[in-house]
Order: C-alpha cells, then structure tokens, then sequence
C-alpha cells in the first residue's frame, strides 16, 4: 500500500485547485472523486462569476480569500489558456431606499480594498445597459465570468501532469487516524496518507464524522437557473444583480451573460433536507422569469434553452441568518486533519487563494521543495474561434478538424477526440461537454449525441453499455436491438 | 482554400434538397452543387423505416430510405456534385458560402442558393418540464435514429410526451421491438400528429392515447425513474388530484420541429416569426436576391411529397429568375389561419398556396380577399391544424395592380 504525503477529498473546484497548487511541489499526492469526472457537484452548478468582494462582511475568510482570489484570476487564465471575460457587474437600485443598500455596499467595498467602485444615474446605465432602467446603479469593473467547469479541469488535468493521482468514481467509505496519519478505505480499495485534506463540498460533515464528532450541521440550499438561447446575448453587456435580498445569506436572483454568450437567470435561493436533491421546479423557473423580467422587461419568454441546479452548502440555517464565514483550518482534535467547511458563494473566486492558504498549513508539516520539471498545458482555443487561415492548418495537419459534428457550437470531431482523451480519463457524455461544449447549444445533443457514440465505440472500443450520461448509473442505452452477427 | 463558381448551391441533402437541385438541373443549371454535413444523403429519411412515403407523388407507398432511393438515384443521373462531411459555417449577402470538411476550407460563389436545412426537434426545455436531470430522455427523432441506424435500444418501459407525427410512429416502432410502451401523452385536447398515425400507429397497437394530459415532474437522479403525469383543464392548469406516478426508464419527446435557420438568420434573411423559417415570395425567393428556401427549413410539411412537390418548384425559380415586377402585395392569415405561405406576391400568375388552420374545425368556408374584395370561397368539410391546407389560385394583374393585402379567413 502506497502511503501519500497528502490525500484530498473531492475533485470540486477546491480540492482540484489545491491538487494543482501542490503539485508544484515535490509531493505524494492523491485526489479521490466519487463522481465520473472532476468538477460533479457544486463547483459546476453556479453562476461562473468572479466576484470583486463587495458583498462580503470585511475581515471575514470570504472577503480575504475573494479579494485574493480575484486579483489571481487574469495571470492564471493566461498561463492556463481557461477563457476569462471581466464583463463588470451593476447591482441596480429602482428606488432611492434600494440606494441605501447600494451605499452600504460601497463601504464594504472601500473597506475590502476593492478598487474602482462608482455609482452611475439611471440615465448613465441605460446608455450602457439599454434594456435596463433603473433609478441609479452600483458599478463593479473588477467583477467576471469565467465557466467554472473549464476552470475545475484545467486545475485538475494540469496536476495530473505534474504526477497527482486523480482517482474518479472513488467513494470514501471509512476513515482511521492512526499515529502517522490516515487510513483511507475506498470502493477502489485502502490507502493511507500523512495529511488529509476534507474539500468534500457538501459531503463534509459526513467526512469529519468519519474521524471525531462534528461540532457544525451543513444546511444545503439550492439554487435554481434557467439558460437562454445565445440568440439573446445582446439582451445586457454586464452582470446585472439586485440589491441583495434582506434574508438568507444570498445575492438575489441575478441575470448573467457567460463566456459562451448565452444567459443565466438565477439562482433561486431553497433550504432543502436533501444534499443530492438537484431537481428544478415549475413554480422556481416562474419565479425566475418573473423576477428577471422585472430587471429586464425585454427578456423573451420562449428564449430557454436548459435548466438546472446546484446545491450551497452553508453552515447556518435561514432561521441563523444563513451567513456563516469560511473554516479553514487544522482540526484541534485531530492532528493532519485540514477541513474545508462551508465553501459556498464566493468559492469558485476564492478557489486559487484558498489552495495557497492551504499549502501555507501543509508546509508546517514538510519542508517544501519545487519540482524543477513543474509543467503546464495550456488550453487551446476552440477551431470556431480561430482564423480561417488558423483553421485551415490546423485541418492540413489533423483532418479531422475539418469535421463538424456539433452543429449548434461548431465543435470538430479532432475536439471530441481530444476531451475524451483526457488525462483523467473520464469519458462520459458529460465529460466531452465540458471540454469541448459539443452537445450544449439549443438542439442539446440532438444531432451530435449519434456522433459522439459512434467516436466512443470506434476511436474509444467503449461498448455501449459503458457509455454514461454523468454519473455511475446514468447509461444511455439498454442494449442492441438485434444479436450483431461475427 | 478551395474557391468553387457555382450556378446552383443547395444546402441540406434531404428531400427538398435533392427535389430543389434535380429541378435546378432539368430546367438548365450546368453547375449544381449539395452540401451537407453528414457522410450520407438523403437528411432524416434512411431512419424513416416506415413506410406511406411517396404514395401521392408516383401511387406506391415507399419506405424512406426507398423513397430517397429514387431520388438519390435522379440526382446521379443528372451528374449533381455532392460534397458530404462538409459543414457550411457562413453564406454571405454576395452568395459566397463558406464550408469546411476534411479537405481544408471552402468558398463556393453560386449564383443561386437554395436553402434546405431541414429542421430540429424541440427538447425538454422548449416547454420547461421540471425535475431531475436523469439520461433516459431522448427526443423521438434521436430515438428513432438510434434505434434504425445503429441496431440500439434506448430503453425498455417508455412514456412518450406529445403526440406529434414521429412521437406516434415511435410509438408503434418500439412496440414492434418488443418494448412496453406505455401511452402517449398530448397537453392539447387532440393529438398533433396526423389523423391517420393516430390509427395506424396507435389504435392498432393499443397504445393508450391521454388528450389533456402532460408530464408534470421528472424523477430520477442517475437513469429516468418514473415521470408524474397530470390532467390538464383547458387554461392550461393542473386538475387537482389527478396527478399520479408512473414507473417507467425512458420518455420519448415529440413536440415538434423548429426549421434550422441559423445560418439563414447570420445572412441577413428576414424570417416569419410564426412559420419559424424565411419570408418568401411566390417564388420562394428570400429578402436576398437569389436565395431560395424549401422544405422543413421554409414550414414544416406533414408530407414528404407535398414538400418536395414544391421543392422542384423552388429548384425551377433559381435557375429561371423571373423578372420582378416592383409592385408587392402581402399575403396575411386572417381569421383562424395560422400561416399561408408565400407572404408575399410581386408577379401575376397561378400562385400555389399552402397554410394551416388554428384549431380544428367541421363545415367550415375558406375565404381569401383581396383588399375588400373575395376573389376565392371554398367549403371544407373540416379543416385540422395537422393537415396543411394547399390551394392554386390565380392573381391576376388586376388584383396585383390595385391589392394591398390578401387575406385569408376560415368562417364558421
């Protein structure tokens, strides 16, 4: 049995953010992922947003690591080649008594060093914002949009490379401290590490109490979005939020245009009992339209292309405000131990801060050294986005670049290839949607799903029993229609 | 790069394309060209097993793939070029169409440009069915494809929502294989699809037919669960107490088809907001000179010979480019009329029009006026949203002269 320098639980953002960080060091490092892929959970089921840190109460963890997190994120997007847009952000106030919420926030701001902060009349952010009106504006410039999904892989594949053992479809069942660290028993068999770090997201009580008593309750809440058509993408330039709502610890539902160009409405804001519960409702996409029609009047009814969820994992019930700061810590009980609680809204911005926080508490424990052989790979961008002559290269020399087989997004067949060869290995339908985008535009998968069965089989030898949608027991297909004759 | 002068291009190789481009040829085109993007040709129809293709057009009812066997065959005769695997990315105002495939990039000039895309079939999210996001929901066309062309189930206790034409013959096809299905769901108060598949595909299967009715939650966070289906009153609302679960791993979607016109839309080609696809004149001529539109990218055609019917039509105005006369007058739907196409007549002449109705209806008279005068009065026994109604009428140089509008009205 291999022992690890360090063992992480969950391949989120945070737990892949903190692979990579310590990847760059001269250590034993292992990851397990309950999910086909990295990035299953909550890190790939939210708004996408680089927050600047005005909503964070200062000197609390969340206004540090978001303020940290965000001034990371221009160099990492460059080195990484993840796509990154600082479109700005206006939370809007329709009345002079929303104005003094907008006030506030310009101090918590000021006070969380977060720089460029203006306030612009109605008049001013309708010549931005033309299907916005408004009574006046908060303008944020240091906020962006990136897709947390790309984020998480690229993290994740990048510290394959420099040697991280990713381990997906790997549940971690039981947990025993002993002297020198941890016994880690897992559906794929027991490994043992010096140091282990709980990223588990919403499964991490469940890992705490797997070693000593948990002293916190996790209070899932889900967040509902609807996506429109890219056809809408001129419907707002910036992020467009509300005031934040009085209650629950939350932002509001607010109307965000992506990297892709389509738009997201949401999220919702639900205390649920169930984690896993990632269901959407009719009566919350009503509300969501309802609500964002209020912002923009313009936003076309028949214009959704998808729906979807994801689940915050916060520390407080709604009844205890629901506002609970980030812990980040070494267990008192448990030596070795580093926790990870209660990384909700702004953790996808925190993610590269918290990692170096992280590494901070492992380098009490080892003295650490660089690899001298640390490598990147940096994403490439899209075929559809390159020059005709970029294009026309790149078929000389792969033609299978000149294979269109998403329609919707353009994707080539050279692109679906290249995602489902992926250092982690993962190849479910999903797996090939995040990497490359094939099957998300508005036919969803209609005309490219036949496509991408046909790659898996050929290119893959995948048999189609093997071939799942996201998750473990998610299979396409129940088998063939007729016994193929040899 | 390879540049290409062409006189005819016609994208899509489905019915209407190869109808389009083999009339392009027998009217006088030296040069036509089809582009699509799969390896084969022929667009849905290989995967339409079934057969009634063709029966109004030559009296012999044909499966698909025999049907576009016909026509494939026509188009070889008539030495049309095909390119496959070829994606057109771009076609700009000046006819220069921009495609990429295996052998590098292409910029093909055409005189003419017959658009013939086809269409796709709207997904979950076009009518928001709430729940989980589980695998086991396919749309019936992707079903259908996967069953037909690739020998593979996708499941085996199947619900199928929407009673549009290729829900109905999925129906019967899984049925055949062997597999439970267990009813057709349709939110309206009658089935969508036509008449007679609700018989042949149905009735005489057994397959339970629920009018009234739709999947209210989906249930299943890995493989589809069990889908909760519902009673509809006539506002649209849940009937309280009729809600109840059934077990099943797969739900088919068929609520019909959208015509494919994005790259009709990145041209500048104005598009009719109710049909889905471009405005046309009696020609079928587009806002830009010299692109044409037939098939399921211009409507959404019950039949495969009507649409090709006027596909030849359309294949015949791109190479014969008839003078316009500057003079238009506009085509509108009036009382219970959905659509009529074309939208638009700018030259005297017997004009084929098709249309649809709203709802159905019995004993009922079509009227068409030209301004305030009737020039057309027909009775119809009955009249159904899911029968496209098509007639030939003659507009004379009188009414083109002092028209502003015709409009079509279904009296009761």
């Amino acid at each position: 049995m291999k022992n690890f320098h360090v063992a992480i639980i969950g391949g989120g953002v945070i737990g892949s953010a903190i692979a990579w960080e310590l990847s760059k060091y001269k250590l034993d490092v292992v990851v397990f992922e309950k999910g086909l892929d990295v990035c299953s959970g909550t890190s790939k089921a939210n708004s996408g947003v680089i927050h600047s840190g005005i909503n964070s109460t200062p000197g609390t963890l969340k206004a540090r690591f978001c303020v940290e997190g965000n001034k990371m994120f221009t160099d990492l997007a460059e080195k990484l080649g993840f796509s990154l847009k600082w479109t700005g952000k206006y939370v809007i106030a329709k009345n002079p008594l929303e104005s003094q919420e907008i006030d506030r926030l310009i101090k918590v701001g000021k006070k969380n060093n977060v720089l460029g902060l203006e306030i612009h009349t109605g008049a001013v952010v309708k010549k931005r914002e033309s299907n916005l009106s408004c009574f006046e504006a908060l303008w944020v410039p240091t906020a962006g949009v990136i897709l947390p999904y790309e984020f998480t892989i690229v993290l994740a594949e990048n510290a394959v490379k420099n040697n991280v053992n990713f381990l997906l479809e790997t549940k971690v069942t039981n947990i025993k401290k002993y002297e020198k660290g941890f016994k880690i028993e897992t559906n794929k068999g027991v490994f043992s590490s010096n140091i282990l770090i709980n990223s588990g997201g919403l499964s991490c009580r469940e890992i705490v109490s797997m070693v000593e008593k948990p002293d916190f309750k996790v209070y899932p809440c889900r967040g509902e979005y609807l996506v429109l058509d890219k056809n809408y993408s001129n419907l707002i330039n910036s992020m467009i939020y509300p005031v934040p709502p009085a209650k629950l610890g939350v932002l509001g539902v607010h109307i965000t245009p992506t990297i892709e160009g389509n738009i997201l409405i949401g999220p919702s804001a639900e205390f649920i009992d169930d984690p896993d519960d990632k269901k959407t409702t009719l009566h919350m996409m009503k509300t969501l339209l309802k609500e964002a029609k209020e912002i923009i009047p313009s936003i076309p009814e028949n214009a959704i292309i998808s729906a979807y969820s994801g689940i915050r994992c916060k520390l407080l019930s709604p009844q205890q405000s629901g506002i609970a700061d980030y812990r980040i810590e070494e267990s008192k009980r448990t030596p070795g131990l580093i926790n990870l609680l209660g990384i909700e809204s702004p953790g996808l911005t925190s993610a590269p801060a918290i990692a170096k926080e992280v590494t901070k508490l492992i380098s009490k424990f080892y003295n650490l050294e660089f690899k001298k052989d640390f490598k990147i790979i940096k994403k490439q961008p899209r075929f559809s986005n390159l020059k005709e002559n970029q294009q026309f290269n790149l078929i000389k020399k792969d033609e299978k670049y000149g294979r269109i087989i998403c329609r919707c997004e353009q994707i080539t067949e050279a692109e679906v290839i290249k995602a489902l060869s992926n250092l982690l290995h993962a190849r479910s339908i999903s797996s090939v949607q995040y990497r490359c985008r094939a099957g998300m535009g508005r036919c969803q998968g209609g005309f490219c799903t036949q496509h991408l069965l046909r790659i898996m089989q050929e290119k893959f030898g995948m048999k189609i029993d093997e071939i799942k949608m996201k998750s473990p027991d998610s299979y396409l297909f129940t088998g063939y229609n007729r016994e193929l004759k040899k | 790069m390879t540049n290409e002068n062409v006189d005819v291009a016609v994208i899509g190789s489905g019915p209407a394309g190869l109808a389009a481009a083999v009339s392009a040829k027998e009217n006088g085109a030296n040069y036509v060209v089809i582009i699509d993007r799969n390896s084969w040709k022929g667009g849905i129809l290989p995967q339409c097993i079934h057969d009634g293709f063709g029966l109004e057009e030559t009296g012999n009812s044909m499966t698909g793939p025999e049907y576009i066997q016909m026509y494939i065959d026509d188009a070889k005769k008539h030495n049309i070029d095909f390119l496959t695997e070829t994606m057109v990315i771009n076609i700009d105002k000046n006819k220069t169409i921009t495609a990429v495939n295996k052998n590098g990039i292409y910029k093909i000039n055409a005189e003419s440009i017959i658009l013939s895309m086809g269409c796709r079939e709207k997904t979950r999210w076009n009518i928001m069915v709430p729940g989980d996001r589980p695998s086991g929901i396919y749309t019936a066309g992707v079903a259908q494809a996967f069953i037909n062309l690739y020998n593979i189930i996708p499941g085996k206790n199947i619900v199928i929502l929407g009673s549009g034409d290729v829900g109905l013959i999925m129906a019967r096809r899984l049925k055949l294989e062997g597999l439970n299905v267990l009813g057709v769901l349709e939110i309206l108060p009658h089935a969508s699809g036509l008449p007679r598949n609700v018989v042949q595909c149905l009735d005489d299967y057994e397959i339970p037919l629920y009018l009234n009715h739709t999947v209210t939650h989906i249930d299943g966070r890995e493989r589809l669960e069990s889908v909760t289906i519902a009673q509809i009153d006539n506002k649209k609302n849940i009937v309280k107490g009729s809600e109840k679960k059934i077990k099943c791993d797969t739900l088919l979607l068929s609520f019909g088809l959208i015509p494919e016109n994005e790259l009709s839309k990145d041209a500048g080609i104005k598009i009719d907001n109710i049909t889905g696809g471009p405005v046309v004149d009696q020609t079928y001529e587009t806002n830009i000179p010299g692109i044409y539109a037939c098939g399921n990218c211009l409507q959404v055609y019950d039949t495969v010979d009507v649409l090709s019917k006027s596909a030849k039509l359309v294949g015949k105005n791109a190479v014969v480019k008839l003078i316009k006369n500057k003079k238009s007058i506009f085509v509108k739907p009036g009382k219970n009329i959905r659509y009529v196409i074309p939208q638009i007549i700018n030259k005297k002449g017997l004009i084929n029009f098709t249309m649809r109705v709203n709802k159905p209806a019995q004993n009922v008279t079509l009227k068409i006026k030209a301004d305030e005068k009737e020039i057309y009065k027909k009775k119809q026994r009955w009249v159904n949203p899911a029968n496209m109604i098509e007639l030939t009428l003659e507009i004379t140089h009188e009414i083109l002269k002092k028209g502003k509008t015709l409009v079509v009205n279904l009296h009761e």
